[in-house]
């Protein structure tokens, strides 16, 4: 396969063409994690993945990162094939992957040093982001002197200083009350749509799925493949605490929900055999 | 309990105030106790000794006595020992000390980073270091000695070869420890590989690190005094191979207490040290063993 064949520019951030993904046991027993996707993620769209725990959606993210790479298929990036770490690509982990170590404001100006910016530069970057986040006034503490949701923004001032074009989201929110996670969600569709970059955003909350993206895409349990891509045509902007009462939203999460209980209800079954 | 946790908050209603001038009498007063009984433990101990050594139940002449042992270090202080003044003693096996530590601890990072980092190289050296880490390190004093002299370097030889495998393999477990999320989240951001080394893994390798520290200044000063005992010109190991040669044991507790008050002004300044450096850690891990 050669990367011009796949080259439209613009039209789309990513592109999964038949991609499979194997790992190995620690026995020595191949399994397969992805099994042929294909699906595309547009300029500057909210993408979000749903699917039962362990079915790959945090290996589909890796594979776009080039932490891993594809067994079979290709994945493009802004048209080319992902050899390594991408320079267009930011990633918030679901757990805390802020440095412990270094201060909030040596967190977010981490990027753009790593980058090469130049450091006076950087660090201007830096205070603009955490005034964005609001976190001016912490450039000193250390992360564990902080909240979850504001380490979270940490993550997010981080990721979004280095102005990725995608930006790619673990469950980032799921360790957040629930008061706290619906602040950040509506943060984070702030600074999106500034940003204007794409995001897909991995989540096994479907209310959340529907309530953040333009497409939702849910995956089957292992080995995972496709169940189903959404339009999610709620108008934005999008308010987060109140979304959900919008008359457009139990229509949709009824319909998407149809399709995930089975592939959650699979996935459980299977569990359930493994520890028995 | 409920007052404990508010110390903070101000003003406190009477009750609680009461409650907490009540709490902290009791803190104090238990302070004064442990106190008064770390105190009395040890007057107990050399008042004992002193009795038991003069009633001649216990032998001065094997066991010495505390008596003896405080007229040896004034001889010492004032009138020096017989190699020298006593300063110097202490200084020469400092400096063979601090010298094996900050080489052998310094090599143990270097060559314990780069193995647990580069595959290629763990599994070329890997053998010999576990083989080398099998022999027990004080043999090799003689060797040491007769290769390298009475002097300073075998002494230092020692001490970084005591050092070097303490500090290596904590270094090599700190750095298996670090979280993976963190290593990718450097790659993300673009860091390059001497920079994830750098920033990630040494800092938080670190926590390994200081703790192998605390034990291997320890070591450094056996491999030194051991050395000394061995085979040297001055220094505190000799001084103690002398007592022994004399069959003055009041002359061996001193330069033991000599060695233990240097060990833990030294320990003192690691500890502050290790604050410094891990001041990005919750407080909750430090306070290691007694």
């Amino acid at each position: 396969m050669t990367s011009d064949s796949f080259t439209t520019p613009g039209a789309s951030a990513i592109e999964f063409h038949s991609v499979y993904k194997r790992f190995h046991s620690p026995d020595g027993q191949p399994f397969t994690v992805l099994q042929n996707l294909t699906f595309d993620v547009r300029d500057g769209e909210f993408f979000a993945i749903v699917g039962p725990t362990g079915s790959g959606k945090s290996t589909s993210l890796a594979l776009i990162a080039g932490l891993e790479s594809p067994s079979d298929g290709t994945v493009l990036v802004g048209g080319q094939p992902v050899t390594g770490i991408s320079r267009e690509v930011g990633y918030v982990f679901q757990s805390d992957a802020v440095f412990p170590w270094k201060t909030v404001l040596d967190n977010v100006v981490a990027g753009p040093l790593f980058r090469k910016v130049p450091r006076a530069q950087a660090m201007e970057q830096a205070h603009d982001w955490l005034r964005r986040v609001g976190l001016d006034g912490f450039e000193d503490y250390y992360p564990h002197q902080l909240s979850g949701g504001m380490r979270k923004r940490v993550a997010l001032a981080q990721n979004f200083i280095i102005q990725p074009r995608i930006l790619l989201m673990d469950e980032p929110f799921s360790a957040l009350d629930v008061q706290t996670r619906t602040l950040m969600e509506n943060e984070l569709l702030d600074l999106w749509s500034a940003a204007k970059s794409s995001v897909v955003f991995v989540t096994h909350d479907l209310e959340e799925a529907i309530a953040l993206a333009d497409r939702v895409c849910v995956m089957t349990a292992r080995p995972a493949t496709i169940k189903g891509i959404y339009t999610i045509d709620l108008p934005r902007p999008r308010n987060l605490t109140e979304i959900r009462f919008h008359p457009g939203f139990a229509p949709l999460y009824k319909q998407i929900w149809e399709d995930l209980r089975s592939e959650v209800l699979a996935s459980y079954e299977r569990s359930k055999q493994r520890t028995s | 309990m409920s007052a404990l946790n508010n110390v903070q908050v101000s003003p406190l209603p009477i009750t609680e105030l009461r409650v907490e001038a009540t709490l902290r009498v009791a803190a104090q007063r238990r302070r004064v106790l442990i106190n008064v009984l770390r105190v009395s433990f040890i007057v107990v101990i050399l008042v004992g000794w002193e009795v038991f050594a003069r009633a001649n139940i216990i032998d001065p002449f094997f066991w010495g006595q505390p008596t003896g042992i405080y007229e040896q270090l004034k001889t010492w202080i004032l009138e020096g020992t017989s190699q020298g003044p006593l300063w110097q003693q202490i200084a020469v096996t400092m400096e063979e000390t601090l010298l094996g530590f900050l080489i052998g601890a310094s090599l143990g990072i270097v060559i314990g980073i780069l193995l647990a980092r580069i595959r290629f190289l763990s599994d070329v050296f890997s053998p010999y270091i576990n083989i080398a880490n099998s022999i027990p390190r004080v043999v090799l004093g003689p060797l040491f000695i007769v290769a390298l002299g009475l002097g300073l370097p075998s002494k230092v030889m020692l001490a970084v070869v005591m050092v070097f495998f303490a500090v290596f393999y904590n270094v090599v477990q700190g750095v298996r420890e670090v979280d993976r999320n963190l290593i990718a989240n450097a790659r993300i951001l673009g860091a390059s590989s001497w920079q994830i080394s750098t920033q990630v893994i040494f800092p938080s390798a670190m926590t390994w690190i200081i703790a192998s520290l605390h034990v291997s200044f320890g070591l450094a000063l056996v491999g030194a005094v051991v050395s000394e005992f061995l085979g040297s010109l001055k220094g505190l190991g000799l001084l103690i191979a002398t007592a022994q040669g004399t069959f003055n044991p009041n002359g061996l507790f001193a330069a033991i207490l000599i060695l233990a008050v240097v060990t833990l002004i030294v320990e003192a300044l690691i500890t502050r040290l290790e604050k410094t450096l891990l001041k990005w850690r919750p407080n909750q891990i430090r306070e290691v063993g007694l």
